[in-house]
């Protein structure tokens, strides 16, 4: 079973985890994501690949400790081990198309940090607008400034760059320089919501990755539907990725409330038998 | 000995009927159902057998058990060798005796049936698989021949892998099945549910195969980690055997599919089954059901997901199912313990709407009333329906039981397969040999949603194609030429 090597506070709540899992660390592309599962009680989580490192065998995953699930695994120790499958999902399709935006909010960085790097592999020039409530919570600063050009930040308080969401700055930065070639956005499910009707009038070709509920991520199930260009989609195998213009978020944001109350009484449950142990865990956004 | 006792007086022994949990008690628990004969009971129905000159019974067994000699074992009360007859054409026999749709194979051939009731053959198998655990197991070990060298993976662990690599592993063969879960077992863990096949069993069929040599991985996608191809390049395998099931769920393409509240049985059975979300909060993966739950179709799959609807405390569960009853697919056996545990079965009754709530949540569904018209391609009367009869059920829960198809991760990812039009692997019926030489197939990735004892035969008739196959064929193990 693959062990967790290293685990590393990054931001309140959030911590990343280098796991040594050989294979899926060979086979590992961009965009793609993992489903763990902690112990036989628990529940798979998928957690998206942030990095990898095929010589070392090693996976990088970055969580955000929003429920029972992931605050427990917050609470394992290195050495610890877990069970994981994967890679899983479409590799993100990676091309040089000129110009590349990269938007990312919240707990969205980590999965946007593979692809802003590999894009920026391909010959583009990737520009990266990445935000969250407050300076603390715009993760991956260092790691995600390698893998782009240039770096715009946006946080909700104004304490580190500029005040607003990043939604704002996207508008700004299409103002000043023109439109690019392509937008990738990743974060809540309203942030991407906002930047897809962005730049639906302006036609700019915009890639969103979708994270819905699920279990198998083999397609064995259909828990993880979204309705695209009016099509159910698994999101586990025909995405995570899709043409942002083309996706239901309204629908989608209201399924990924479909189990708001056991989450609820998980949580509390949880909270009850760890008092002293577990953080307190972030808002969902 | 065995009573000797005249053909007339053997078909007129009444058949035995099967101790089952009260139903009011049962939707309780998930306890299995049918709690199995008791030795007498088993001898009994054992001397109601004719033990026939020409047995149309094995010709109704997908596998050809020798079933009167089976039968013959237990009117002498030796059931040691009853199971070793049993087990030299099914592995499986617990498995198969609780799952096995008996009145569509030997029980429906078998001629006590033409006046009296069938021999319950299939309950038989099932005492004599159970006698042996009881015994504490193991009384029927196979025996595992010399190493041949040869590598062979499997991919999924459903009945037809796990049938595969047990034959396999008996010839020698170094086998290594790769399952996309974390568990092994195919559909008999994530889909079946605990009352009808205790989960014990599956493992105990796993462990025994262990100690048969077989390897086990979980948490391998094939198609994913590694490729078909790759598995043979990179992993060194000398054949490949696919039984990766039929696990693409169908919806039905009508409005309101996609609110909160609509699942497909896999969804609904996986959550309860194999991650347990019965026992939730103790168990971490919720279920999500409301109190008025329909169930779409009336197959196992949709007797299943009622039953189970029940168990979780759902104060009222419908079958809508487009024909009627005489034409339902499923076991007769969970059609009557549906019936005797309250489902409220709508015959002729089909959705064409689900209607939703401004926070997407499922508040009910509209029924169009058919008629039975003229028989279709498959033989049955095509259900039509009947123009202005619609009518609608409040309800917050509904759940697809309406079929699967191929999951296309594995074979999408293999170039060269060749696949009909449904998406399932072709293969070449004597051996199970796909288009690509050395990749075998069986199950339902190959017939489409089938059966256990289908998948298991299929597995069996692969093991036999794969071996011929190594021996004449690939000649050296790889392993070897490395
Ligand atoms: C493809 C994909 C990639 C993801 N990548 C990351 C990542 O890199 N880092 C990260 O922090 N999070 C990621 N997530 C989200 C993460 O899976 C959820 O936050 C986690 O499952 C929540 O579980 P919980 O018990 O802690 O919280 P809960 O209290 O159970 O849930 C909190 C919220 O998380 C969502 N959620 C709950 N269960 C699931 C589930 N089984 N599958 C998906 N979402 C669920 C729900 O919308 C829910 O409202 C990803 C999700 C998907 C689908
Ligand atoms: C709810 C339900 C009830 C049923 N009841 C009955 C019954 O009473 N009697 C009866 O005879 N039949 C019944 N059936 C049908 C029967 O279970 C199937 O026909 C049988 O299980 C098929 O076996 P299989 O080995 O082909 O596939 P499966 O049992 O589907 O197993 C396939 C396995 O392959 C794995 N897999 C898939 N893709 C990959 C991959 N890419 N890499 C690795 N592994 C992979 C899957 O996870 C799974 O474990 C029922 C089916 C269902 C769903
Ligand atoms: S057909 Fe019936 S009576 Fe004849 S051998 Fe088979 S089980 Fe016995
Ligand atoms: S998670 Fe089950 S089909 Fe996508």
């Amino acid at each position: 079973m693959p062990t967790l090597l290293e685990i590393k506070e990054i931001a309140p709540a959030f911590k990343q985890y280098l796991v040594e899992t050989p294979e899926i660390a060979r086979k590992h592309q961009a965009g793609q994501f993992v489903i763990v599962l902690l112990h036989d009680h628990g529940e798979r989580i998928p957690l998206t690949i942030a990095d990898s490192d095929a010589e070392a065998g090693t996976i990088t995953l970055v969580v955000q400790e929003v429920g029972k699930s992931t605050m427990e695994m917050g609470l394992m120790s290195e050495g610890d081990q877990i069970e994981v499958v994967g890679p899983l999902g479409t590799p993100t399709h990676v091309e040089k198309l000129g110009t590349c935006v990269c938007v990312g909010g919240g707990a969205g960085i980590a999965p946007l940090l593979p692809i802003a790097r590999a894009m920026k592999e391909a010959g583009n020039e990737v520009v990266s607008i990445l935000g969250g409530r407050t300076k603390e919570l715009v993760i991956l600063r260092d790691e995600m400034t390698e893998a782009s050009t240039e770096m715009i930040y946006t946080t909700d308080d104004g304490s580190f760059g500029a005040k607003g969401f990043v939604t704002n700055a996207l508008e700004q930065l299409i103002e000043e320089r023109g439109k690019p070639d392509i937008v990738i956005a990743i974060g809540p499910a309203i942030m991407m919501k906002a930047v897809a009707e962005m730049t639906r009038p302006l036609e700019i070709s915009t890639v969103v990755s979708l994270n819905t509920i699920m279990i198998d991520g083999t397609g064995m199930c259909g828990g993880c539907r979204v309705s695209v260009g009016g099509d159910s989609k698994f999101v586990c195998v025909d995405g995570p990725e899709f043409d942002a213009h083309t996706v239901d978020f309204d629908l989608m944001m209201k399924r990924q409330r479909t189990f708001l109350s056991e989450e609820n009484v998980a949580r509390l449950r949880f909270l009850e038998s760890h008092k002293c142990k577990a953080t307190k865990g972030t808002e969902v956004s | 000995m065995g009573r000797e006792l005249t053909k007339k007086e053997r078909m007129e022994l009444p058949r035995q009927s099967m101790p089952t949990q009260d139903p009011m008690d049962r939707i309780k628990n998930f306890d299995e159902v049918a709690l199995g004969f008791t030795a007498e009971m088993a001898i009994t129905e054992a001397e109601r057998c004719l033990e026939c000159k020409k047995p149309r019974c094995v010709d109704g067994c997908p596998v050809g058990i020798d079933i009167p000699a089976f039968i013959h074992e237990m009117q002498e009360g030796d059931f040691e060798k009853a199971l070793a007859i049993i087990k030299q054409a099914n592995t499986l026999p617990a498995i198969c005796g609780r799952v096995c749709p008996q009145e569509d194979q030997c029980e429906q051939v078998c001629v006590v049936g033409n006046k009296y009731k069938p021999v319950a053959i299939g309950r038989l198998e099932r005492f004599v698989a159970d006698w042996e655990v009881a015994q504490g197991g193991e009384i029927v070990m196979p025996e595992r021949q010399p190493e041949t060298g040869f590598k062979v993976a499997i991919v999924g662990s459903g009945p037809a892998g796990l049938a595969t690599a047990a034959e396999l592993a008996m010839r020698g063969h170094s086998v290594t099945v790769y399952e996309a879960l974390h568990k092994p077992g195919g559909v008999l863990v994530y889909g079946i549910p605990e009352f009808r096949l205790p989960k014990k069993i599956v493992e105990d069929e796993v462990g025994n195969l262990k100690k048969l040599g077989v390897e086990l991985r979980y948490n391998f996608v094939v198609g994913k980690i590694a490729s078909v191809q790759e598995l043979f390049t990179e992993y060194n395998f000398d054949a490949v055997f696919i039984g990766t099931g039929a696990g693409l769920p169908y919806f039905m393409g009508i409005p309101g599919e996609d609110y909160i509240g609509v699942y497909s049985a896999n969804e609904f059975l996986t959550r309860v089954n194999l991650m347990k979300g019965f026992d939730f909060p103790a168990f971490d993966t919720p279920v999500g059901m409301g109190r008025r739950v329909a169930v779409v179709g009336s197959g196992n799959v949709a007797m299943d997901c009622l039953r189970t609807a029940k168990r979780l405390g759902a104060e009222e569960v419908i079958c809508l199912y487009r024909r009627t009853r005489a034409e339902s697919p499923a076991r007769l056996e969970e059609l009557e313990h549906a019936e005797e545990e309250a489902i409220d079965f709508r015959w002729l009754s089909s959705p064409v709407e689900i209607y939703g709530n401004d926070d997407a949540r499922v508040t009910g569904v509209r029924v169009q009333k058919m008629e039975l018209g003229e028989p279709d391609a498959s033989g049955r009367r095509r259900p039509v329906p009947i123009e202005g009869e619609q009518y609608d059920v409040e309800l917050d829960t509904i759940i697809m039981g309406i079929g699967q198809g191929p999951n296309p991760l594995v074979t999408r990812s293999t170039e060269g397969l060749e696949l009909n039009r449904w998406g399932n692997i072709v293969v070449d019926e004597e051996t199970m040999m796909t288009s690509i030489p050395g990749v075998f197939a069986g199950g339902d990735i190959v017939t489409g949603a089938a059966t256990v004892i289908l998948a298991m035969g299929a597995g069996k008739v692969a093991a036999e194609g794969i071996d011929t196959y190594l021996r004449e064929t690939v000649k050296v193990p790889k392993a070897r030429t490395a």
